[in-house]
């Protein structure tokens, strides 16, 4: 008797979880469900408008309206023989490589500087260098306007590049200083007393070991400066970057045409994504 | 003594290019925007001068007062608004998803708008919310609408979902980056001691990702308070911002100095925001560490 007796009658605890089984689904799936609507919710809202602007890149139409009425690949044949496009392109490209590198060449020794060396006003400095992240472009664009208006500068791509390279500055520099940071000081001891100088040090110790890191922000530095319009906006003389060459399409209507050239967009920045996930994992390995 | 000499050397090497650049490029500039907020207009240009006509004309004009009240209003909406999307995902992320592929897919699905074109992502809802846009004509071919309606766009809910749209990432990362942290057996042990799953929730998980909101909040705020081209395509004369107003004085109306003045007050709405985070943070800090 005793043998068949039910342990839950002893136990109360031990059969409580299979006490109501089907509530207890039902309200563990109604949860999961309700989680993945609402995640569902988060993504089509995000997404839709990428995969609309895709889509109607092939209509046939003028007009961005749905229904579609059918589909065509002129759009990116016009995008092909469109020569102020592709100067846009090309400007924007030679803008966002030169800014990229200026970016590199200061904001590297800036991240060694914050993270190295003591001196006066580094407080400030590093706010200074630091404000633009926060910053509305707005105001990067119009103070060094005024300042070119009083150097007596013309405006041209290269106050442009300046432009960029001073409001991602803050970009790089907080990037490459994060890594510094977790670079065991070790390293750098080791590497003086076996002789070393600081300049071998840096490129022999240092920069091999934050590379993946300054690549990274470089990447970063150059598809921000690519988009940039705040800054440019102001900056920007006769020649237009491909941002401000659609800005300028865009007050004359919305086509198709700009759709193809969001599509291309979208297109490469996808493959700069999976360059840099790549990078990341590349990075995980190689760190201890 | 040399050796002494030559690493001052090989410091100030290292040190000049960044502390020239940011004198230069920065600090000499936002002193010239602070000097020409004392200029006065002279047409067609402006002339040095020391007088506080300009600030008084913003304190005075009362558009000047509603700009930016709507410019607050909006960023704050705006912040809000991605805050209220921004947090269950990231709650999601890290205490739903099991397994470390579909986290990692779903973090860059936040993520990776960032790097498509910020002119684009605005340039979408335009498209979408406009008069011949794909809502309107959707709405017409599901017999909704029987013709175009135009209050999808420029007006300042378009601002609003616009921006949120643009910067969600900006919320979504800090959130996570603290949410993740939180050792799930801190919510067991809460759940263990018979506290229900909400309470839970407002005691031990909400309190713990303060820090992350701290940090994305005034993200969200300072980068939308700052918006000029999304209201230019989506807001219409409704959603006319601030940095709208300060574009048009160094533009078309060529008033730099009254421009450098509402360039000046919203770098000190800025700064107080950026500093009061950041005191926030540091006392948080110091608090739960």
């Amino acid at each position: 008797m005793t043998a068949t007796l039910n342990p839950s009658a002893l136990n109360p605890l031990a059969e409580r979880p299979r006490a109501k089984p089907l509530s207890t689904r039902i309200k563990t799936i109604a949860e999961r469900m309700s989680w993945q609507i609402g995640i569902g919710v988060i993504l089509g809202f995000l997404y839709l408008p990428i995969a609309l602007l895709i889509v109607f890149s092939f209509n046939t139409s003028r007009s961005l309206s749905w229904p579609m009425s059918g589909l065509t690949l002129d759009w990116y044949r016009k995008l092909a023989e469109n020569t102020q496009l592709i100067d846009a392109f090309g400007n924007s490209v030679y803008v966002a490589i030169s800014a990229t590198l200026l970016t590199l060449i200061i904001g590297v020794p800036a991240a060694l500087a914050l993270d190295r060396i003591e001196f006066p006003g580094k407080g400030l400095f590093r706010k200074l260098m630091l404000l633009p992240i926060a910053l509305p472009g707005i105001i990067t664009g119009i103070s060094m306007l005024s300042l070119f208006r009083i150097l007596g500068l013309n405006l041209s791509l290269e106050t442009v590049i300046i432009g960029h390279a001073t409001a991602l500055l803050a970009v790089v520099v907080t990037q490459v200083y994060a890594r510094l940071q977790r670079l065991p000081a070790s390293l750098q001891e080791a590497s003086s007393d076996l002789g070393a100088s600081e300049l071998q040090t840096f490129f022999l110790v240092t920069l091999p070991n934050i590379r993946t890191t300054v690549i990274g922000a470089g990447m970063l530095a150059f598809t921000l400066s690519f988009d940039e319009i705040p800054v440019t906006f102001f900056l920007t003389g006769r020649d237009n970057t491909l941002p401000m060459y659609i800005w300028s399409t865009l007050r004359r209507g919305l086509t198709p045409e700009i759709n193809a050239i969001g599509s291309l967009i979208v297109a490469i920045s996808v493959v700069l994504i999976f360059i840099s996930v790549l990078l990341l994992k590349d990075k995980k390995n190689s760190v201890r | 003594m040399s050796a002494f000499l030559s690493l001052r050397l090989k410091r100030a090497a290292v040190l000049s290019p960044p502390l020239l650049w940011t004198i230069l490029f920065m600090f000499v500039p936002y002193t010239i925007l602070f000097v020409y907020s004392f200029w006065l207009k002279k047409y067609p240009t402006f002339e040095p001068a020391f007088q506080f006509g300009n600030y008084l004309e913003i304190a005075s004009d009362p558009q000047y007062f509603r700009v930016l009240l709507r410019t607050i209003k909006i960023a704050l909406l705006v912040s809000l608004g991605s805050f209220f999307l921004a947090y269950p995902y990231a709650y999601f992320l890290a205490f739903k998803v099991k397994r470390p592929g579909v986290r990692i897919a779903l973090y860059m699905a936040i993520v990776a708008p960032l790097w498509v074109s910020y002119l684009l992502r605005a340039y979408m809802w335009k498209t979408i919310l406009g008069t011949i846009g794909v809502l309107n004509s959707f709405l017409m071919s599901v017999g909704i609408l029987t013709e175009p309606s135009s209050i999808f766009l420029y007006n300042q809910t378009a601002m609003v979902v616009t921006l949120t749209y643009i910067f969600i990432p900006f919320m979504v990362m800090p959130i996570y980056a603290v949410l993740e942290k939180i050792p799930h057996n801190l919510i067991e042990v809460s759940s263990d001691l018979g506290v229900g799953r909400v309470c839970t929730f407002l005691k031990v998980t909400l309190p713990l990702s303060i820090p992350g909101i701290v940090a994305g909040f005034p993200m969200t705020f300072c980068l939308s308070f700052g918006d000029f081209i999304t209201s230019f395509l989506v807001g219409g004369p409704d959603g006319l911002m601030i940095a709208n107003v300060i574009a048009t004085q160094f533009g078309a109306s060529l008033n730099w100095p009254l421009g450098s003045a509402l360039a000046l007050i919203m770098l000190v709405i800025v700064l107080s925001i950026v500093t009061a985070s950041d005191r926030f943070e540091r006392f948080s800090e110091g608090k739960f560490a």
